[in-house]
């Protein structure tokens, strides 16, 4: 059958049956119905697409789809993702992952399902703590955040994700947050990306670092924290839209516009090209910046699947599809009698 | 006329040997892997029975001329059926005072031993940790033991290729094979197999026409110096084995394992992903296997060993055949993944080259001591099935039955090989490629009916691939609902998933043969192994029984679960024996299992047993005289290599 006579799908139609078990306010859920809805919107299959994750309160992710799903074991799940896509090139295989189970526990592997370009759609949901096991800092926390396991603040300086991805050679690194308008066109470009591609998404964790990003979600004051990246386009922020970001002696400043001469030309442009733009951005945190939002960097290269498979091909034509009695008779043989 | 059919016009006395030990012996860098092997390839292909042992380092490059660098390769060929690669070493080739050092130990009294007399200078003699002025050539105490040959190897090599121009290192490297021609005149074998590997190597593969004729040169000139000096009095002769006739190749466990996993795939109709990350003894399975893309393998060298596991479950989930291969400390590291894999009932295969343990161990030795690990290494009530290749070769058959488990039962396999028998090699007779049963694989599945966890009469579920329409489901570590898969924390129904998943492992033994034994089916003792240590404790049975006594071998290849009829053959003997490379990991499962009051002799020395070490443990039981202790060792023979000479 032809793909194009196979029936069009909706996001009903990646719903499980089962019941979501995250807490109500969970920011979770609208991860979910987003999901649900860009799968739809891309045109992907059911019986096609897997997602896979490891440990936490995002890992619960596959079980709500009604796609094919591993809910693996904490901070392992690039490698069950890479093993299936390496074994199933045709698969469209997802992966979600949290704070802690991507950048704790799996730290590891993240590096290296990214620096391998492995053709698969890597959601982060970052929010900034242990949910599942009641409330104990994670890697992204911040310096001086109280919990129960750091009672007197916490004295681990936080990572970013996106950094990190950055400098393991992903080649598609995006941020969004769970209630943003943007969150569907990311996930959807995200999703059209040959290779591994990065998003970590801000989730509020309602139970137990609720409003941790509230200065990215406020109705009335979220635009002038973050700066949403367009390719080709100036760094503009601000509810008026009136800020922007300049290099000043090789640093950036936000800067007014209008103010001392300063023009749209003056500002940093986005290039999503721009692996050492992207390190900067990705460097940019609240207060002292906006943080951006959007796809940082997106590079296209061969994904390591494509290219192994290859060098399956290319010793096939090269040596022939081996057999059992090649395989067996290989080798110095001699013959007795 | 070839110098290999020599054996015309010869003027020294041949004498006949049923069966001989060689050893080379001489620095990592002098090439006595590729000495030994030789001489192994040599001898199988003129029809004699191998068994191999090489012996390296576990550093590199370990200090040059230190017992630390010592490497070694010993051979046992014979005109008649051989399972060990000998106890007592007949010839040691020893190309410095280090090697020597190393090995006399294990040389017989009276037993040959050729020195390279170049190297048994002041400054080598040093670095083998001889004390000053002490040269253990001179010493009578070595002189009296054995025949020593002090042949300056390094000059005559040196002298023979003055003419090929090469540089005086390149020269130098071709002195193995000056000792191998030597050896290989000494014991009455050809040369025609080594120089055509010699002109292949380093001629077609590596592009040095001018090295291989060197290294040709100098093997002949071993053989000639041999031939014509009055150095050794006499030469040796092993006929041909009563080998079963057919196509033989040598081989090693590892290769036998790597094979054995792509005929398995192909029977199987499907495509192996072997996923590991490199560490010794495993690597050499990764190695041969990366370089069979064109039998549709795809290998995967994963970050660490927890991905290696994990990337090979998950193209189990895709549906092809995921395996992983490692040793001790990566299967301490899979651990938790194998929990996983049990939890998901998904077919994998895990291929555990033992080594010494624990940590790191002694990464280059053989040990046997990663039994319970496999059994009870993870969290929870965990069976998986395991089952135990007893020799090189055996690791083919052992590689496609994993594979035929595994997928029949919906289960992880683990193969416990061992170093011994993955670095081993032993003399294959080729199977028939079209006469091997396919591998049954069911991925027919009925939407309609289609549940998770539904069981068939094997108490498998079905294996749903990714891809399929209709059979969309979700696996994962959290304990599931019988056959919906649903996540489920019912307190019941976590017990009958408990007893289902151990049912399940223990029906696999009704499709696997009964436990035979070598010998008579009752008697006085059974001496009970399983593993690699095969060669040895058979070899010491038949030994025995020779004289009459009796005990009967018998030898476990399906660890977990047990044959059936396990329980009841050893009730039909009055004692039970269990040697093993390890401090009783198997007799303490038999004792629990079987409440016999089993026996065990245990050796943790790197190395595998000697016979005569399974022989004098035979005979303390039969004699009554082994005391009350459940366990012995073997006395050691020799205090090590550290401590030994000078
Ligand atoms: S603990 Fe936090 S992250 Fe977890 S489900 Fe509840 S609200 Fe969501």
């Amino acid at each position: 059958m032809a793909e194009s006579s196979l029936p069009v799908l909706t996001a009903k139609d990646f719903a499980s049956d089962q019941d979501v078990r995250w807490c109500p306010g969970c920011g979770d859920y609208a991860i979910l119905a987003q999901v649900r809805k860009v799968m739809a919107k891309l045109g992907n299959r059911i019986e096609k697409t897997v997602f896979v994750s490891g440990i936490g309160c995002s890992s619960r992710f596959p079980y709500y789809m009604n796609t094919y799903g591993f809910h693996s074991i904490h901070g392992r799940a690039p490698a069950i993702a890479t093993g299936v896509k390496i074994a199933n090139p045709d698969l469209d295989v997802w992966m979600v992952t949290g704070d802690g189970d991507g950048l704790s526990i799996g730290g590891n592997h993240l590096m290296h399902i990214l620096r391998r370009n492995v053709n698969i759609k890597i959601l982060l949901f970052n929010n900034r703590i242990y949910g599942l096991t009641k409330g104990q800092y994670s890697p992204t926390s911040e310096e001086g955040k109280k919990t129960k396991s750091s009672p007197m603040g916490s004295i681990e300086l936080p990572i970013s994700p996106l950094s990190i991805a950055l400098a393991a050679e992903a080649s598609f690194v995006a941020r969004t947050v769970d209630v943003d308008k943007d969150l569907a066109s990311i996930l959807e470009r995200a999703g059209q990306h040959k290779g591994s591609a990065f998003v970590e998404i801000y989730q509020d964790c309602n139970i137990f670092n609720h409003k941790a990003f509230e200065y990215t979600t406020d109705k009335d004051t979220k635009e002038d924290h973050i700066i949403r990246l367009e390719h080709g386009k100036p760094l503009i922020f601000g509810k008026a839209r009136n800020k922007g970001i300049r290099l000043h002696n090789h640093k950036p400043e936000i800067v007014e516009l209008g103010k001392d001469g300063v023009k749209e030309d003056d500002l940093l442009f986005h290039d999503e090209k721009d692996e050492s733009l992207a390190y900067l951005l990705s460097r940019f945190t609240h207060p002292e910046f906006p943080e951006p939002m959007g796809v940082f960097y997106k590079y296209d290269d061969d994904s390591y699947e494509d290219l192994l498979t290859k060098q399956v091909e290319d010793a096939t034509k090269a040596r022939g599809r081996g057999t059992i009695a090649a395989l067996l008779n290989a080798g110095d043989t001699y013959t007795v009698g | 006329m070839a110098a290999g059919t020599s054996s015309v016009g010869d003027r020294k006395p041949t004498r006949d040997l049923s069966s001989a030990v060689v050893r080379f012996a001489g620095d990592s860098g002098d090439g006595m892997q590729m000495a030994g092997t030789q001489f192994t390839d040599t001898s199988a292909i003129i029809g004699n029975d191998v068994a191999t042992l090489p012996d390296f380092p576990a550093e590199i490059r370990a200090p040059a001329g230190t017992v630390a660098g010592v490497s070694g390769f010993q051979i046992n060929f014979a005109s008649t059926d051989i399972h060990t690669p000998g106890d007592r070493v007949n010839a040691l080739i020893a190309m410095n005072p280090a090697a020597f050092k190393a090995h006399i130990e294990d040389v017989e009294a009276g037993g040959i031993v050729v020195v390279n007399d170049s190297e048994f200078d002041k400054v080598n003699l040093r670095k083998a940790g001889y004390a000053e002025g002490y040269n253990p050539l001179e010493d009578a105490k070595f002189t009296q033991q054995f025949k020593i040959f002090r042949v300056p190897i390094t000059r005559l090599n040196a002298e023979s290729l003055q003419s090929t121009g090469l540089g005086a290192k390149d020269v130098e490297r071709c002195k193995n094979m000056f000792a191998l021609g030597m050896i290989y005149w000494l014991y009455d074998r050809p040369l025609d197999t080594t120089i055509g590997y010699l002109e292949d190597y380093f001629g077609k593969k590596k592009k040095l026409p001018q090295v291989a004729e060197a290294n040709v040169k100098a093997l002949k000139a071993g053989f000639f110096f041999g031939e014509t000096t009055e150095m050794f009095p006499v030469r040796f002769h092993i006929a041909r084995a009563a080998i079963t006739p057919g196509k033989y190749r040598k081989i090693t466990g590892n290769e036998a394992m790597a094979i054995g996993l792509i005929t398995a795939a192909n029977l199987a109709n499907k495509n192996l992903i072997y996923c590991s990350y490199p560490i010794t003894p495993a690597s050499d399975i990764l190695h041969t296997l990366a370089a069979m893309r064109n039998y549709g393998v795809k290998t995967f060298q994963a970050e660490d060993e927890i991905a290696a596991v994990c990337s090979a479950i998950g193209a189990a989930f895709a549906g092809q055949l995921g395996a992983t291969g490692t040793s001790g400390p990566g299967l301490a590291l899979k651990s938790e993944a194998l929990g996983l894999a049990v939890m998901t009932e998904l077919p994998l295969i895990v291929v555990n080259v033992q080594r010494g343990g624990p940590s790191t161990g002694l990464p280059t030795k053989t040990e046997q001591s990663d039994l319970l690990q496999a059994m009870f290494g993870r969290n929870g009530d965990c069976p998986l099935v395991i089952i135990a290749p007893h020799g090189p070769a055996d690791c083919f058959d052992a590689a496609i039955e994993a594979v035929r488990i595994a997928f029949r039962h919906m289960v992880p396999v683990i193969i416990m090989s061992d170093g011994y028998i993955a670095n081993g090699a032993e003399p294959w007779r080729i199977p028939d490629a079209a006469g091997f049963e396919a591998i049954e694989v069911n991925h027919k599945i009925d939407p309609e009916t289609y549940e998770v966890y539904r069981r068939n009469e094997d108490l498998a579920r079905p294996w749903a691939i990714p891809g399929t329409p209709g059979l969309q489901h979700r696996i994962g570590g959290l304990e599931k609902q019988d056959v919906t898969g649903n996540v489920s924390y019912d307190s019941a129904n976590h017990q009958k998933m408990t007893n289902l998943r151990r049912a399940k492992v223990e029906k696999v033994a009704d499709h696997i043969p009964a436990i035979e034994c070598l010998g008579d089916p009752a008697g006085d003792l059974l001496v009970l192994g399983w593993g690699g240590t095969y060669g040895s404790i058979v070899t010491a049975v038949e030994n025995v029984r020779k004289s009459g006594r009796k005990v009967s071998g018998a030898h476990l290849r399906y660890l977990s679960p047990m044959p059936k009829n396990l329980g009841e053959v050893l009730k039909r003997f009055k004692k039970v024996l269990i040697p093993e490379l390890n401090m009783g990991q198997l007799r303490l499962l038999i004792r629990g299992k079987f409440l016999v009051d089993a026996r065990g002799l245990n050796k943790v020395q790197g190395k595998p047993f000697l016979v005569e070490e399974i022989e004098h443990a035979i005979n303390l039981m039969l004699d009554d005289k082994w005391g009350p202790s459940e366990s012995l060792e073997p006395q050691i023979a020799s205090l090590g290599a550290e401590e030994a000479g000078g």
